[in-house]
């Protein structure tokens, strides 16, 4: 066979330069800049993944990521104090704040007052810079090393949160991962480790927010250890600017007995990409993936999903809704596997677009791949408008058009928010979408 | 003049006619039965009262208030005073049938130029429009008619119907599907509302709903045309002989 030179894209070469620039001052020992190493080097092998890269079919991110930014570096003072404006779609959900400006930890933004008793919050550049054993065990052993959006987090990440739950500690308050970016058009590869104990039970919100007008680009990566019987409910909120890239990814190992709710909101950003990649290892968990997404004009967004069944007896609901105007483009890709020994697997996924454009595009690719014999596994997938008899009956009934329209498509929506457990929370996401429909008018 | 004014309609689905030239005038105060067989175009006509996409009226016209109902938009129609009682009420998942009534009442009010009622006082408004229908409050805590019974269903209609007052009330085939027990009660629940202000158009096969909900006037519709117009003893006589001199009237 011989080797194939692959011309390399203006955003490429520009990652290539970044890196062999910015290596030498990234925190962490020698272990990490080997790891830095070979994930960079897989990129540099691979290229930015593209169309032909099945897991990559519907976002080409060869062609939509022209140029690469410059990396971010430390937030200026103008960027911290619009920071603390961010925040404001959860309303009054009472949270704790950890702020990170361009992917960098803000501590005089953050709230570490208090800590309940087993709870521990660090930033990863401290981690990394003092060798912390937890951080260094777990770094890079959930999420793939071969997905190269990965790879790239990896190569470049500077800092992100470290969050340790003792075992059987309950975390009433939730913690609030706001990643916030600033006006600079920069690239951000922020890394977080969340890592509960056995018995443990907290809520993550990971929320991203950024100004319009800026193409940033943001890359960031979540490992999450939930241990057994723990329970761990997370909430990421995605409401870039309106140019902003934003590829995220959540790599998660959940234990026996253990309870687990993802849920995401896809609402801003010019090309999102959300990729989860979660290993049910310990028997018996139960698991709630879903997600709402409302796109408008050019925007696109991706989210897929592996879901890897290992232990037996497990239970995961998979709903995915996504609401497509303009002429957005809506992905999902779902795949669930369940292994040999994974018997008793009970996995269910729905995913359903509605169209309120005849311009606007839903790709559904639901996959199921089953190696047990004795599993409780289906999938379903639509797209279409919405129901005309519907929006008659509630016109009949004196409401006007578009609210008629508004009307059904909080309830379509309200299928996948319904399944999130924090009243407020569900509360605030819905009074989003209710904005959302007000600004399409 | 009559509330509802309708001269020599004409209208069809897909460029089908379907209804061939239909007169009728209801004033404020009467109840008006129309009663013919499967396809004469019963349900056609109440679907372009109500303003339902895809029943193109062709020709003639239909005022409402004197105004012309074809101008409005279903929603304005409804708020204008017109309620239709669907013959199938859709379910609708997902939409809190508090939530429904609220938005329907505000929205018509608002259009009006009433202003909104506010939670507190519209939740007391519907508990005694439910308490004086006989509906469970177990049913205002669904999904709109998710899971609901035909005969919930058609109580749901005459809940929405006292709830939004209409001066124009046209059920279609709201007998449909009921025992008698669910019949007497909607006709109750009809019956409850006639007021002089307030008038009826009661769409039926059966001269059954008729006796519940006795009307001033009957007319018999054929083919797409009104052939014959009695009092209320002409119900009796349909029952008795059928429809079949009339589908060969009209078409003589």
């Amino acid at each position: 066979m011989t080797d194939v030179k692959v011309i390399k894209t203006a955003a490429e070469t520009t990652l290539a330069n970044a890196f062999a620039e910015a290596r030498a001052r990234l925190p962490g020992d020698d272990a990490i800049a080997a790891q830095r190493e070979a994930a960079f080097e897989l990129f540099a092998k691979e290229g930015l993944p593209h169309r032909r890269i099945e897991e990559w079919k519907y976002t080409d991110l060869r062609a939509l990521m022209r140029e690469a930014k410059p990396l971010a570096g430390a937030p200026d003072a103008a960027a911290r104090e619009r920071a603390k404006t961010a925040g404001a779609l959860l309303g009054d959900v009472e949270t704790r704040r950890l702020v990170f400006v361009d992917g960098v930890f803000v501590a005089e933004l953050s709230d570490l007052s208090g800590l309940e008793r087993g709870l521990q919050i660090g930033s990863l550049a401290a981690a990394l810079a003092e060798g912390d054993p937890t951080v260094l065990g777990h770094l890079g052993k959930l999420a793939p090393a071969r997905d190269v959006a990965v790879a790239l987090n990896t190569a470049f990440m500077g800092d992100g949160a470290v969050i340790r739950i003792g075992a059987g500690a309950t975390i009433e308050r939730p913690l609030h991962l706001l990643f916030v970016a600033s006006q600079k058009p920069a690239a951000t590869f922020a890394r977080s480790l969340v890592v509960a104990a056995p018995g443990a039970r907290a809520m993550i919100i990971e929320g991203y927010e950024g100004p319009a007008g800026s193409e940033y680009q943001v890359n960031s990566a979540l490992e999450m250890v939930v241990g057994d019987r723990a329970h761990v409910d997370l909430v990421k909120i995605i409401t870039e600017g309106a140019d902003a890239l934003h590829v995220s990814t959540l790599a998660a190992a959940v234990a026996a007995n253990a309870r687990f709710n993802a849920f995401t909101f896809t609402l801003g950003g010019a090309v999102i990409r959300n990729q989860m990649f979660l290993n049910f290892d310990g028997e018996d968990t139960v698991a709630g993936i879903r997600g709402a997404t409302l796109l408008k004009d050019r925007q696109h967004a991706d989210t897929t999903l592996f879901a890897n069944h290992i232990a037996a007896g497990c239970q995961s609901r998979e709903v995915f809704k996504a609401v497509l105007d303009d002429d957005a483009h809506g992905v999902f890709q779902g795949r669930i596997v369940v292994r040999r020994g994974a018997q008793k697997t009970d996995a269910k996924m729905m995913t359903r677009a509605l169209l309120l454009s005849e311009r606007a595009e839903a790709d559904n690719k639901p996959e199921l791949e089953i190696f047990a014999d004795d599993v409780q596994c289906g999938h379903g997938a639509t797209a279409g408008a919405l129901d005309e008899e519907l929006k008659f009956y509630l016109m009949a009934r004196g409401i006007p058009a578009a609210e008629a329209e508004g009307l059904l498509i909080q309830a379509f929506l309200g299928e996948a928010i319904d399944g999130i457990e924090h009243a407020g929370l569900r509360e605030a996401l819905m009074e989003r979408v209710a904005a959302w429909l007000k600004a399409r008018g | 003049m009559a509330l509802l004014e309708v001269t020599n309609l004409h209208a069809g689905i897909d460029g089908k006619e379907i209804l061939r030239g239909v007169d009728l005038a209801v004033k404020a105060g009467e109840v008006h039965a129309i009663m013919g067989p499967n396809g004469s175009g019963k349900s056609t006509l109440a679907y372009v009262f109500a303003g339902k996409n895809g029943y193109e009226p062709t020709a003639g016209e239909v005022r409402f208030d004197g105004k012309d109902l074809f101008e409005m938009e279903p929603d304005e129609r409804a708020a204008a005073g017109l309620f239709l009682a669907f013959q199938y009420p859709l379910e609708i998942p997902g939409v809190a049938t508090m939530t429904f009534l609220r938005t329907a009442l505000n929205a018509q009010r608002k259009k009006r130029g009433a202003p909104e009622l506010s939670t507190p006082d519209f939740i007391k408004r519907v508990r005694e429009v439910a308490r004086n229908l006989g509906v469970d409050q177990e049913m205002l805590r669904r999904a709109v008619n998710v899971g609901f019974s035909g005969g919930e269903k058609k109580r749901n209609e005459v809940l929405q119907m006292a709830l939004l007052e209409p001066r124009l009330a046209v059920l279609d085939e709201t007998d449909s599907g009921l025992d008698i027990d669910a019949l007497k009660i909607v006709a109750d629940g009809v019956n409850r509302l006639r007021s002089p202000q307030r008038a009826f158009l009661v769409i039926t096969h059966y001269q059954r709903l008729l006796n519940y909900i006795v009307p001033d006037v009957v007319h018999v519709l054929s083919r797409g045309r009104i052939v014959k117009t009695g009092g209320k003893e002409l119900a009796l006589e349909l029952e008795a002989r059928g429809y079949a001199e009339y589908q060969e009237e009209a078409v003589a």
